[in-house]
C-alpha cells in the first residue's frame, strides 16, 4: 500500500474490491489512485480546487470540479457503492445536507473528520481560552477552512437523530487506533462507515 | 484517394488570388450523406497530419478546429504566414506530442481552406455559393470519419477540440461511440445557447446586408462582401475576449492621436484593433463559408439529436471524457460544460471537468494557460 494518511488507509482497506466509489473532496487524488490501482475500483472524484483537479486528470483519474455544498445534486441516486467524504465534512456550509446526499448517492458512505473534543483541543481552550491551533487543526480561526467543527459525540447524536446506521467506526490517535469507549476524549480523528437504515 | 494539393482552392472563380495550401486533399469516392437529406457528391477534405501512425494504429489524435480555424494546426497559414493556430500545443514534446501521436487535423466541411464549401465548384463547374447544402456539426464529423476511414484509423486514441472543435468532439463521441477512447472538449457546449445564436445571426445579417454579397453569388464578380464580413468578425471577436482583456489591452486610450477627432475615425485603440481584425479576416476567409459554419453551430443541439436527453447522447460511449472551461469565457461559460458533466455522469461515463482561471475569455483555449497544457498532456498520457 502506498503511504496513505491513516484515515485514508482505513477507508482504502475497507472498500470492497471492484466497487464504484465517489470521493467527495478528493484533493490530489491519492485515495482515488490507491482505490483504482490497488483495489480495482471504478473511482471518481469531486474536488473544489482547479489545480488539484488538473493534477488528478494528469493521473488519469476522473474528477469533476465542484463544491460538495452545491454540486452533489448532479449525481443520480444509488450511483455508487460508496461515497467518501474524508476530512471535508467540517469545511462544508451544510454538513447535514452533504451527509444526506452522500447516503443518497452511495449505498454506503465513509466519513472522516477531526474530533474537536480531543483532549488537546480541550486543554488548549481551557488553559489559553483561544481557538486551538494543533497538529491536525494548524490554521488560525480567521483563515481555517474548517467552519463547522464537530466532535465524535456530536456526530453520533446526529446519526441517531437521522436514523443513520453506523456499520463500523475507527478512532485514531496519531497513527494508532484507539477504543470507541473514550474516543470522544482520546481520538484526534474519527472514521465512520455509514448506511441508511433499511426501510 | 489522396493527392497533394495546391489544387483545392485554385478555382479560377475565386475573387482574389487563390490561397495556396500544402495540405493533402482527400476526394471522397462515395457521396457524403448530410443531415438535411441531401448528399454531397465529390466532397473534398483538406487535412494535415503530424507524426506517424503506429503499427497497431492506436495513436491517432483527431484535432477539430474552431469556427474560422483550419487544418494548419501546427504549420504556417498559407495566406497569412502566421504560425499554426495551436502550434503552442501541438508538436514534438508539446502537450499533444507529435513524437508520440499521429495527429490529424481536417478543415471542416463548409469551410474555404480546401475542404468542400460554398466557394468550391459544384458538379456543374460553377461555385456552389448558396446552392451548397446547409450542413451541421454532425455532417462535419461525418466527413472527418470518412477521412479517418481513408487513413486506416478505425479507433482514435483521442479527439480534441476547443469551441466549435469541442462540439465536433462531442458529436463524434455521441454518434460514433465506438471510434474514440478519449474525448477532450474545451470551452464547448452540448447545445448552442440562445445568446450565441443571437450573436451569430448579427454576423450573418451583416454579411447579407452588404450589397456586394449578391445573394451569395459574388464569386468571379470582382466584388465580395468584405465590409459585411468584417463587421461580422468585429462583433464575433468581441465575444471571444473578456471585458478585463479589453480594458487592460486598450482601456480608453486613443489611437495615434492626442485628442478626440469629433468624427467617426477609429479614435480609440479598441476601435482600430477591431477594424484591423475585421479587415484582416476578409483576407483569409470566405463570407459564405462564414454563413454556413455559423448556421451549423446554431443548429447544434446534442440532446435534440439523441431523443431529448443529453445523457442519452452518451449512453453507448465507452470513452473517457475531459471537459475544460474558463472562468472569463462568457460565450461558452462554465455552466455549459457543467451541464455536459452532469449528463456524462448520469450516463455513467468517466468524466473529468475543470474550470480554469485565465484572463483571456473564450480565446483562452488558444493562449498561454499553463494549467491547460497540464490537463491536455495529462489526459492524453493516461
Amino acid at each position: 500500500m502506498t503511504m496513505l494518511r491513516p484515515d485514508l488507509a482505513i477507508i482504502a482497506d475497507h472498500v470492497a474490491p471492484g466497487s464504484h466509489v465517489l470521493d467527495v473532496g478528493c484533493g490530489d487524488g491519492t485515495l482515488l489512485a490507491a482505490l483504482r490501482d490497488e483495489r480495482g475500483c471504478d473511482a471518481r472524484g469531486m474536488e473544489i480546487d482547479a489545480a488539484n483537479v488538473a493534477h488528478c486528470v494528469g493521473l488519469g483519474l476522473s474528477v469533476i470540479q465542484g463544491d460538495a455544498d452545491r454540486d452533489l445534486a448532479i449525481y443520480p441516486d444509488g450511483a455508487f457503492d460508496y461515497a467518501i467524504l474524508s476530512q471535508t465534512l467540517q469545511t462544508t456550509h451544510r454538513p447535514d445536507l452533504v451527509l444526506d446526499h452522500l447516503l443518497r448517492i452511495g449505498r454506503k458512505a465513509f466519513v472522516s473528520f477531526p474530533n474537536f473534543a480531543h483532549w488537546g483541543v480541550r486543554l488548549s481552550l481551557l488553559w489559553n481560552g483561544r481557538m486551538p491551533v494543533t497538529r491536525l487543526l494548524p490554521v488560525a480561526w480567521y483563515e481555517t477552512p474548517n467552519i463547522h467543527h464537530l466532535t465524535i459525540a456530536d456526530f453520533r447524536a446526529h446519526l441517531a437523530s437521522r436514523g443513520i446506521t453506523v456499520e463500523q467506526s475507527w478512532f485514531l490517535s496519531g497513527d494508532k487506533l484507539c477504543s470507541a469507549a473514550a474516543a470522544n476524549f482520546r481520538a484526534e480523528h474519527a472514521v465512520f462507515l455509514l448506511s441508511r437504515a433499511a426501510g | 484517394m489522396t493527392h497533394e494539393s495546391p489544387a483545392p482552392n485554385s478555382q479560377p472563380t475565386m475573387n482574389r488570388s487563390a490561397p495556396v495550401t500544402a495540405s493533402t486533399v482527400l476526394e471522397l469516392e462515395q457521396p457524403l450523406p448530410l443531415d438535411c437529406g441531401q448528399a454531397l457528391v465529390g466532397a473534398r477534405i483538406a487535412y494535415e497530419t503530424y507524426g506517424t501512425l503506429n503499427g497497431d494504429r492506436s495513436n491517432a489524435v483527431l484535432i477539430c478546429h474552431a469556427t474560422t480555424g483550419d487544418q494548419h494546426v501546427a504549420s504556417p497559414h498559407p495566406i497569412t504566414g502566421k504560425p499554426g493556430w495551436w502550434d503552442r500545443t501541438v508538436g514534438p514534446g508539446l502537450p499533444i506530442d507529435t513524437d508520440r501521436f499521429y495527429v490529424v487535423c481536417p478543415n471542416v466541411l463548409g469551410s474555404c481552406m480546401g475542404t468542400s464549401g460554398p466557394s468550391s465548384p459544384a458538379p456543374d463547374g460553377q461555385p456552389y455559393a448558396m446552392r451548397f447544402p446547409v450542413i451541421t456539426i454532425r455532417d462535419m464529423v461525418r466527413a472527418h470519419m470518412a477521412l479517418l476511414d481513408a487513413l486506416g484509423v478505425e479507433k482514435l486514441h483521442s479527439v480534441v477540440g476547443g469551441s466549435m472543435g469541442g462540439m465536433q468532439a462531442l458529436s463524434l463521441a455521441a454518434h460514433w461511440p465506438t471510434r474514440v477512447e478519449r474525448v477532450l472538449a474545451i470551452a464547448a457546449t452540448g447545445e448552442m445557447p440562445a445568446q450565441n445564436i443571437a450573436f451569430q445571426e448579427v454576423g450573418r445579417q451583416a454579411v447579407m446586408a452588404d450589397p456586394n454579397w449578391q445573394e451569395g453569388a459574388y464569386y468571379g464578380t470582382g466584388k465580395s462582401p468584405d465590409a459585411g464580413l468584417a463587421v461580422a468578425r468585429m462583433a464575433a471577436h468581441i465575444t471571444y475576449l473578456s471585458e478585463a482583456t479589453l480594458s487592460e489591452k486598450f482601456g480608453r486610450r486613443l489611437q495615434d492621436r492626442e485628442s478626440k477627432s469629433f468624427g467617426f475615425d477609429a479614435d480609440f485603440q479598441v476601435e482600430s484593433y477591431l477594424r484591423y481584425q475585421g479587415s484582416a479576416f476578409t483576407e483569409r476567409f470566405d463570407a459564405n463559408s462564414y454563413l454556413y459554419i455559423t448556421r451549423a453551430m446554431s443548429y447544434f443541439d446534442l440532446a435534440d439529436e439523441c431523443g431529448g436527453q443529453l445523457a442519452d447522447a452518451f449512453k453507448a460511449s465507452k470513452a473517457r471524457f475531459c471537459l475544460v472551461s474558463f472562468d472569463t469565457d462568457w460565450l461558452y461559460p462554465t455552466a455549459e460544460s457543467r451541464k455536459l458533466a452532469h449528463a456524462l455522469n448520469a450516463a455513467g461515463a468517466p468524466v473529468s471537468f475543470v474550470e480554469l482561471s485565465a484572463p483571456f475569455g473564450h480565446d483562452s483555449f488558444l493562449l498561454d494557460v499553463p494549467e491547460l497544457d497540464r490537463v491536455i498532456a495529462g489526459f492524453l498520457s493516461k
